[in-house]
Parts: C-alpha cells; structure tokens; sequence
C-alpha cells in the first residue's frame, strides 16, 4: 500500500529534516535529493533519475506559438509566464533558454512568475498569461498536445532538468520501498513516464 | 544590515498596499456596515453572509476566483478591457483589488458592531436638536463608533500585511509591483535561504506583535480609545 503527497521539493525538504514519515522522495529536481544525500538523510546509492524533463513554451489558443518559438522574438504578447526560476527547476530553465536566444532584456518587464510550474500553467490556461514556458508534461499525454499549441523546447538549450528519486533513511527497512524503486527503474515504468513527454 | 534590496522593496510594496486597502475599506466598509446594522431588510443576513465570506474561504480559493474572474475570459476581466483598462492581474491594482475582497470582514464587522451599540437613543436625541442625517452621522456617529474605526483600520492594515495566498494566485511576484513580504518570505524557504527567510520572518513577526500590542493596550487602558 501506497501513500503518496504532492508538493514542491523546498517543502519536502524542510518537511524530511524535520522528521516526516516519508519513506520514498521522488523530487521535480536533482539538487533537493542531493542535498539530502549529503545530509545523510537517506539511504546511500538509492539515488537515481528517474524522469528528464522537457520544456515547452505554450498557449491555450491554436497557432498562436509557432514550432520554432518565434513567437518570443516577435514580442507582441503582455504577460510570458514562467515557472520561480529560484525554487523550480522548470523555471531556472526557461530563463537559460531566454538567455541563450538573447531575449532575457527583451522579456523581462512581461515576465510573471508562478511560484512552481503548476501555478505558470495555471497563469496560461487561464488566459491571463497568453503564453508561458510550462513542463511538456502538462500538456501532453499518450504522445500528443492536448490543446493550444507549443514549441518543444530543444534539450540542448538548458540544463537538464534531471527529476531524482531516493530512499529516505525511513524507508530502508520497508521492501515496499525497494520494490516501488525497482518498478520506477523498469521498462512498464518508463512507457508510462515517456507517454508524458518526459525523458529517460 | 541582513536585509537586501529585494527585501526592503518587499517591505515597502507591503506597507504602500496595506495603507491604500485599509483606506478603501474604511472609505466602502462604513457605508456597508452602517446598513448591516440599521436596515431591517431581509437582505440583511445573505449581504453579511457575503461581506464574512473571506474570513471562511482559504485565500487560494479566493485568489483562484479572482484570477478567473479578473482574468480576460472573466466577466470583471471582460468589464476592464471593455473601458480600456486592459487586465489588472499581475498588477499593484490586481492586489489591491484582491486585497479590499480579502481584507472586508476585518474591517466593516468591527465597524458594523460599534454602530450596533450605539443604538437609536443619541440619533434620536440629536433629531429632536434639529440635526440632519449627515449632522448626525458626523457629529455624533462617528465620535461615538472612533473605537470600532481604530480597530477596523489596525485589523484591515495588519490582514492584509499577512495576506499571501491571494497575492501568491493574482500576483505572478513582480518586484516593486507585487512581491510583498510574505511571499518573499515564501521563496526564501522555498529556495533554502533559511537566513535571510529568519531576518524578513523576524521583521514580520515583531511588527504583527506590535500591531497586536497596540490594539490591545489600547483597548484596555482606555477602553473607548478617545
């Protein structure tokens, strides 16, 4: 029997040093269950990415962002919304994208920032947002856009946002835990990860 | 000093939106806490109803309706761009606007119940002296209710100081326009500064301290606050 809590990585850091009962740690990134690797607040070598994630730049309205994400260049939007470049890994990666393309100054008075990259989604599917860079699993399932329309961003443009999983020191007597560990690292895990959009 | 730029900016944006909340409020609370408690209107229990909602709802689901309903699809949303004003969220009036929504309760129940205890008896005194109703509301309303308004502005001012799950929902933490304290407080912990989170926390903690102190001195030491 499995429990499962969502949240963002930063909770569940403070949470899991603070003596929460969580046996299993699967983070939106690398960094937080590195951290807690050096802190010894797991077991030793569970570490392992178990999901690479992909970005894209979306709108909800069809045709509106182009293949190639030209449509950033054309600047004729009011709000480009991204993900809490400081707290989530999605985010940092959008502004290294904007780097790259030479656009940081350029977009810097539209930018509005959710706090994590459910919040940017919701700033975009809303509407207030014409566009923002979201996680390619939001707005794609069994390998198709959902609605609107997206530039998948290239993976050589940002740093991997690499999505890690491990066993917390409370876990390491449980078998579920190493079974559910073996399950993500096996090819029926990986099928349902990929039909999201993400990477292995 | 442990506090940067970003912070102090913070603070500024949080004060400047509190001060400019709690004067809208007192200037559209009065005139709905005076009806509330006058009016014998059935109406009178679904608008009360209506003006405590805030104080029941978690602020996400308040600022998840606002997004939508500011929103350019939203029938507010719809209204601003029709008069040209373009869509308030992300914006320092965005947060305003959440904010008087968010902030109602605290200030016209304190009102509502410091015009209740006043009662017909000083009105009706004061109509036989030949007082108008703007004479009497000013002369001697508002004399008698400057507790209820003392109170009414401190728990305006110090709510909206701690407001966060509006701002975080409608606010998209712009510098200088919408990243108040709290939700600066918020990426410090989300981003493990836990120093800096402790220096911006500590400012908050002895300043909600002191708001508290003051309301409560006051009340007891002068018990009319006049």
């Amino acid at each position: 029997m499995l429990d499962q809590q969502d949240g963002a990585a930063g909770q569940f850091y403070a949470q899991i040093n603070n003596g929460a009962p969580f046996d299993v740690f699967l983070a939106a990134d690398d960094t937080t269950p590195a951290k807690l690797d050096q802190e010894k607040a797991t077991v030793p070598g569970s570490r392992f990415t178990y999901a690479i994630g992909t970005l894209a730049l979306w709108s909800p309205t069809p045709g509106y962002v182009d293949a190639e994400g030209k449509v950033l260049e054309r600047g004729d939007f009011k709000h480009l919304a991204i993900a809490n470049p400081k707290t989530a890994p999605y985010g940092l990666a959008a502004t290294e994208v904007l780097d790259k393309l030479g656009l940081t100054q350029a977009t810097l008075g539209k930018r509005v920032e959710g706090q994590n990259i459910t919040q940017a989604y919701q700033f975009v599917s809303t509407g207030n947002a014409e566009l923002g860079f979201v996680a390619l699993s939001q707005i794609y399932k069994d390998g198709a856009l959902q609605k609107g329309s997206a530039w998948v961003v290239p993976a050589e443009l940002h740093t991997p946002i690499r999505q890690d999983a491990v066993i917390l020191k409370k876990g390491q007597d449980n078998p579920a835990a190493r079974a559910f560990m073996d399950y993500l690292k096996g090819p029926k895990a990986a099928q349902v990860i990929k039909s999201y959009g993400y990477d292995i | 000093m442990p506090l940067d730029a970003s912070d102090l900016g913070a603070i500024w944006l949080t004060v400047k939106l509190a001060s400019l909340t709690t004067l809208i409020l007192l200037v559209i609370g009065t005139p709905i806490a005076w009806w509330l408690a006058r009016t014998p209107s059935w109406l009178r229990g679904p608008i009360g109803a209506l003006v405590a909602l805030p104080l029941v709802l978690p602020p996400t689901v308040i600022g998840f309706y606002l997004l939508i309903a500011l929103g350019p699809h939203g029938w507010i949303g719809q209204a601003t761009q029709a008069l040209g004003l373009g869509t308030v969220v992300f914006s320092f009036t965005g947060l305003v606007i959440g904010s008087v929504v968010y902030s109602l309760p605290f200030v016209v129940q304190p009102l509502q119940n410091a015009f209740s205890a006043i009662g017909q008896r000083p009105l009706e005194v004061a109509a036989t002296l030949r007082a108008g109703p703007w004479d009497r509301f000013v002369h001697v309303v508002l004399p008698l209710a400057r507790p209820g308004f003392v109170t009414a502005g401190i728990l305006g001012f110090a709510h909206t100081v701690g407001e966060f799950g509006v701002v975080l929902m409608i606010g998209g933490n712009i510098p200088n326009a919408t990243r108040v304290v709290s939700v600066q407080i918020f990426d410090h912990v989300e981003s493990m500064a836990y120093p800096q989170a402790h220096w911006l926390a500590g400012v908050m903690l002895v300043f909600s301290f002191l708001v508290l102190l003051v309301l409560y001195a006051g009340r007891r030491h002068h018990g009319s606050w006049s």
